[in-house]
């Protein structure tokens, strides 16, 4: 247990968690993100908004260390993972837990045996600890008693929370969610959101959210990023966003739709820049 | 039009990076089986159990009836030359020979592509589309020391394993025709093929299995890795895996049959 309960206590200091500074990231020869720079402060939950092919997700990925950013500098706990190394990078993935937008449960284990495995390889843990261990965690969930069910037998819901158990498992200082409420019906969706906010309420972590849905962002968040074509469109708490004048926000926050007609040379040059970046 | 040089050593540089891309998963699953349980933690043990018992065991019905009936079609197509020369009682040798040095292994091989290979492909590109890989990333975990490495150990163990087995149902196929189509007894077709064998022809034909089961792993968790989003991906890796790992084998199994032939001559 003792490894546990060290892993549980706070680090010090009243730093951002997360610090990025100036990242710009690219496919092949398609630059996706411009040149972003923000902080994630201890406690908060920061909600990254975006639509459609916003580079919100390829941002979340650079968080998560699975994307190597071009220039500019990813600080988390102190360390920069663009210049991290892979041992470093597995020591701040210990403290992170992360929930894919379809769960990523491993279908060939149980429930029990997904929220089990960061615990069976990152500690040694006896096995009859761990089974409580989960327990626990699934009941804070909301999905006491589904150890046994195989991922295939939950509903998208539930696989969410599951998937939100296992980023629990490490007891991890900081959380990062990618779309919590996409393919759900309202109700679950909130179910979804409640439990973002207990979870917050409960561990006082960093959380992390990316999503397009703005009910949802505006329920959960403490501060709102918003990213458009690879940049910063405005940052700030709930008001803040709300107030903005921005056009582009507001036609973000208004749901006015893109016009149709797209400028046809722009439309050429993006398709022809798509294909050098794939050859 | 690009000029034909250019696209021949483009092939060929795809091809090697190719081969370099297999050689590297082994290297390092190896070095995580090996170094691993020194550093930490090695190969996850019962994964790979888990896996033998896919590969190997799952595999004995289908690998015994198919072999089985190679056997007894390499008895009966020998036997057509072999009575117009009056050397029938030969038919043990020319069963033992191919079965035991060839078909066995080959055989063996393209049955577990059939079955293995390509469900490694299949398993994580899936892993992939749903990511399940990246998970293993976000917690720490090496998809290739979590993913792979069990898979070669399994298949390292279990396809020679299987060899043998398909060597022995093999003969039994030939022995099959012997006792009913030729003058033999089980017991005396037997003792022909124990005699017609040497010690090298079983040696170089479970060389020849294990080089096989790391080329099927290797190309199989390669076209899982490097498989795109999406469903219909997992299809084509799928079947880039069967389609490459057969060439594969069978490229593998010509240069080591080269190589035995060479060094045997003299």
């Amino acid at each position: 247990m003792e490894g546990v309960q060290s892993k549980m206590n706070k680090p010090v200091g009243d730093g951002p968690v997360i610090s990025v500074v100036n990242l710009r990231v690219s496919y092949g020869e398609r630059e996706v993100l411009h040149g972003i720079s923000f902080d994630v402060r201890r406690g908060e939950t920061l909600v990254i908004l975006g639509g459609s092919g916003s580079g919100k997700s390829t941002l979340l990925r650079t968080l998560m260390g699975l994307e190597k950013p071009g220039a500019g500098e990813v600080w988390i706990k102190g360390v920069n993972i663009a210049t991290a190394s892979e041992s470093e990078l597995d020591e701040i993935r210990k403290k992170m837990g992360v929930s894919f937008q379809g769960g990523a449960l491993f279908g060939s284990m149980t429930v029990g045996e997904n929220v089990a495995l960061p615990l069976r390889e990152h500690t040694r843990l006896e096995d009859s600890t761990i089974e409580i261990m989960v327990r626990i965690k699934l009941e804070q969930v909301g999905l006491a008693s589904f150890e046994d069910y195989m991922p295939s037998e939950l509903s998208g819901g539930m696989k969410k929370r599951a998937a939100v158990a296992r980023a629990l498992a490490m007891d991890p200082d900081m959380l990062l969610f990618d779309e919590p409420s996409a393919g759900l019906d309202p109700i679950i969706a909130a179910g979804i959101d409640d439990l973002i906010l207990e979870l917050k309420k409960a561990y006082s972590m960093s959380i992390v959210v990316v999503t397009h849905e703005l009910a949802s962002a505006f329920m959960i968040a403490d501060r709102l990023l918003l990213i458009d074509r690879g940049n910063v469109l405005a940052i700030g708490n709930k008001e803040e966003i709300q107030a903005c004048t921005q056009p582009r926000v507001r036609q973000f926050l208004d749901r006015v739709p893109e016009p149709q007609v797209e400028d046809e040379l722009n439309y050429l040059q993006m398709l022809t820049r798509d294909l050098k970046a794939r050859n | 039009m690009t000029a034909l040089p250019d696209r021949l050593g483009a092939a060929t540089l795809n091809g090697l990076a190719y081969i370099g891309d297999l050689a590297r998963l082994a290297g390092e699953s190896a070095y995580i089986t090996v170094v691993g349980p020194f550093r930490g933690r090695g190969v996850r043990l019962q994964r790979a159990l888990h896996q033998a018992m896919a590969v190997g065991v799952g595999a004995i019905p289908i690998v015994s009836l198919i072999i089985f009936f190679v056997g007894l079609i390499m008895a009966l197509q020998s036997a057509y030359e072999l009575r117009r020369l009056g050397a029938i009682q030969f038919v043990a040798d020319a069963v033992a020979i191919s079965i035991i040095r060839e078909l066995g292994p080959l055989i063996t091989a393209i049955i577990v592509i059939g079955r293995s290979g390509s469900a490694f492909a299949a398993e994580i590109s899936t892993m992939r589309v749903t990511e399940e890989v990246d998970a293993l990333e976000t917690m720490g975990l090496r998809p290739v020391a979590f993913l792979v490495a069990p898979k070669f150990l399994a298949m390292l163990v279990m396809v020679p394993c299987l060899t043998i087995w398909a060597d022995f149902m093999g003969v039994m196929g030939g022995c099959l025709f012997g006792v009913t189509g030729a003058s033999f007894t089980v017991m005396s077709y037997l003792s022909a093929t124990r005699d017609a064998l040497l010690v090298g022809d079983i040696l170089t034909g479970l060389v020849k299995s294990a080089l096989f089961a790391v080329v099927i792993t290797a190309v199989g968790c390669q076209e899982g890795f490097s498989s795109g989003a999406g469903a219909e991906q997992v299809g084509r890796s799928t079947t880039t895996a069967v389609v490459r790992s057969i060439f594969l084998v069978i490229a593998v199994d010509l240069v080591f049959t080269a190589l035995f032939y060479l060094t045997n001559r003299g």
